[in-house]
């Protein structure tokens, strides 16, 4: 694997710094080096790694080292300290409107999981007794609606369209009167995938929220996204403002720095992670193991956790 | 907007910050300094070049300045420029078709990169060079992904062989490959489904479609395509590894060229990998998918004035 090695590195450049008590500024500076590669290699956004590797500078310098650490445990618990508290430090959870329909809508660029993701939730949602809508406002994709009423069909989840209706606009406000007069306290929109300079596509998502007002709107992305993941974030929420970030891949093996730098950069929180294709494998995002795998050194902190 | 305009659009910020920052230097060899170097290096990084390849470049910046092929910061850009094109460069990635018809070509890739719509597109290339057309199936799995093949190929005017869902793929490809030669078909393209090349029973999986299309043509697939996803970082350097462990590649169609990003990656899996990018999808319609060309992609990069 092309990562494997880095948490060695790691602790190579770390034992240099073994047996210190202070940390000196080339101590540092030295071990910063690593770690920057390591954040960039994880697709970490070039600019959050410079102004994150600033910060542990300013942190860790001259500082006194903890008793039961060596220096060098002692800078990579700064450093995943840091990251943790970046990423939201605690989970945070959706909104549930107190008056029913709770409305939530899924944007994102193509391909991301959007649709899967809708299902997840549905999913999510009918397990804690919520009677869920699905909505497909995906106009333009080739079976995307059908992708969508396969999916409702097994979680025997109601999936609502208007047949030859090509407004999406049109589609999310009936799906809203219909979760009314049916009693459904959860709508899901699922929306088409589009890219955030496609001006006519963005203006769509921003009619939909002007005329149903979710509670939600969730930007969905793929843990594999790279640098250009801060554009598109930033873009997305100037156009609708965001409530949250659903990462999805997680099963993989991308190291997710796609996370750090949206949350970094718009501080929309991240509140679910896809792990994989079925349906049940949606999961609470819990940013301290997200940290952990984004510097791709869990031996290094579990050796610090028996510290 | 034209297809050139499309690739260079999302260019526009890196490219006014690069030349910017060339013309704030003065000319001259020795004004070459560490924060240019600094910000040359963030221009490749932000293009998701990725740490090893970038610093594979600016070692060789350093070297064409001792050599004195770069004598001032004006020449830094047609030297990277140049560099890169020669990289991506090989005769390669030139598409082949098979000696004797049917040509066998399997699309491969993680999830949601754009498989069946690149096949979609392949289908109307050839199909606007004359040849017959055949799509298979061969993504059982996903919901829809055989309605969705379906529609592509009422739209291209392509064939398409499907079974059940959650039938064997490899039925499907085999069944394919078959009709293609009964009914005298000149390419057949398979869809698979998307699958995570960390998954190893789904590689197994691709394994098998390898096999059973070179039981019925033995020199078949002549073409194995890793669709990777413009917007993808360093994760893809993984998926080409993995995918080409699983099944030979023999070229990468880069997709979603039309967003903002710039799919630098792929300079980095040719340097450590050597697989050529062949096509690149630059939209969601059929026509949006041409052949890659080296020169254009690297200027493309960097902006050409
Ligand atoms: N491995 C894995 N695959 C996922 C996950 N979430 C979605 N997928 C897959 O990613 C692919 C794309 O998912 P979709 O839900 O169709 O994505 P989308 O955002 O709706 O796509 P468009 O509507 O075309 O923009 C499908 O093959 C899904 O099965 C996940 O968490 N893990
Ligand atoms: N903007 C843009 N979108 C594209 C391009 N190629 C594909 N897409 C879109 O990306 C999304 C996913 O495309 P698919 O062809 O379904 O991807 P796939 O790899 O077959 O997905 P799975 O089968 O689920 O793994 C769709 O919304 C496509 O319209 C492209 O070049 N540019
Ligand atoms: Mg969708
Ligand atoms: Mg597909």
């Amino acid at each position: 694997m092309v990562f494997e090695g880095l948490a060695d590195k790691l602790q190579e450049t770390f034992k240099k710094l073994r047996g210190k008590g202070k940390l000196s500024e080339t101590d540092i500076n030295e071990a910063m080096r690593e770690v920057r590669m390591a954040l960039l290699e994880a697709d970490v956004n070039f600019k959050v790694v410079k102004d994150f590797i600033a910060k542990i500078k300013e942190k860790a310098i001259g500082q006194e080292v903890m008793q039961s650490l060596t220096p060098a445990q002692f800078v990579v618990k700064i450093v995943n300290d840091e990251l943790t508290a970046l990423m939201g430090g605690t989970q945070s959870r959706i909104t549930v409107s107190s008056r029913p329909p709770t409305i939530i809508m899924l944007v994102g660029l193509q391909g991301a999981g959007k649709t899967t993701t809708a299902g997840k939730l549905a999913h999510l949602l009918k397990k804690q007794s919520k009677r869920p809508l699905l909505v497909a406002a995906d106009i333009y994709r080739p079976a995307a609606i059908k992708q969508l009423q396969v999916l409702g069909g097994q979680l025997d989840i109601p999936v609502f369209t208007v047949d030859e209706c090509k407004d999406a606009v049109l589609i999310a406000q009936k799906a809203v009167e219909y979760a009314t007069s049916y009693a459904r306290d959860t709508v899901i929109i699922d929306t088409a995938g589009r890219l955030h300079i496609n001006e006519d596509l963005m203006q769509e998502l921003k009619s939909i929220k002007t005329k149903v007002k979710p509670h939600e709107i969730l930007l969905v992305v793929d843990a594999m996204t790279g640098q250009d993941s801060v554009t598109v974030a930033e873009s997305f929420n100037k156009d609708l403002g965001l409530d949250g970030v659903i990462l999805t891949k997680l099963d993989g093996d991308a190291r997710g720095g796609a996370a750090l730098s949206i949350k970094a950069v718009t501080g929309c929180p991240i509140k679910f992670t896809g792990m994989g294709e079925k349906l049940d494998a949606l999961e609470i995002f819990h940013p301290d193991r997200m940290a952990s795998r984004i510097l791709g050194m869990g031996d290094v902190l579990s050796l610090i956790e028996k510290a | 907007m034209g297809f050139f305009g499309k690739l260079k659009a999302g260019l526009e910020k890196t490219r006014k910050n690069f030349t910017e920052k060339i013309e704030q230097l003065v000319v001259g060899y020795a004004t070459i300094d560490d924060e240019f170097l600094d910000d040359l290096e963030a221009v490749l990084l932000s293009a998701d070049v990725g740490v090893h390849t970038t610093a594979k470049l600016m070692t060789d910046i350093k070297k064409g300045i001792k050599s004195k092929d770069i004598n001032g910061p004006e020449d830094l850009k047609p030297f990277l420029q140049n560099k890169i094109s020669e990289m991506l460069t090989e005769d390669s990635n030139e598409i082949k078709l098979a000696a004797a018809p049917p040509t066998v070509i399997v699309v491969v890739g993680v999830n949601g990169v754009g498989k069946t719509t690149t096949i979609g597109k392949l289908g109307q290339y050839y199909k606007e060079q004359g040849y017959k057309v055949i799509l298979a199936a061969a993504d059982t799995f996903r919901a829809a992904a055989i309605d969705q093949l379906e529609i592509w190929g009422t739209r291209t005017g392509s064939e398409i062989i499907k079974h059940k869902e959650g039938s064997d793929p490899a039925a499907v490809a085999f069944d394919a490959v078959q009709s293609a030669r009964a009914k005298k078909a000149d390419i057949v393209i398979i869809d698979t489904a998307g699958r995570l090349h960390t998954k190893s029973n789904l590689m197994e999986e691709l394994k098998k479609i390898g096999r059973v299309t070179s039981r019925e043509i033995p020199d078949a697939p002549h073409e194995t395509l890793l669709v990777l996803d413009a917007t993808t970082g360093q994760n893809a350097i993984n998926q080409a590894k993995l995918f080409g462990e699983a099944i030979p590649l023999t070229g990468i169609v880069l997709t979603k060229l039309d967003g903002t990003a710039k799919g630098g990656v792929v300079i980095a899996i040719k340097s450590e990998l050597n697989v050529p990018v062949k096509w690149i999808g630059v939209g969601e319609g059929a026509g949006d998918l041409r052949p890659f060309v080296p020169q254009e992609f690297a200027e493309a990069l960097f902006g050409d004035k």
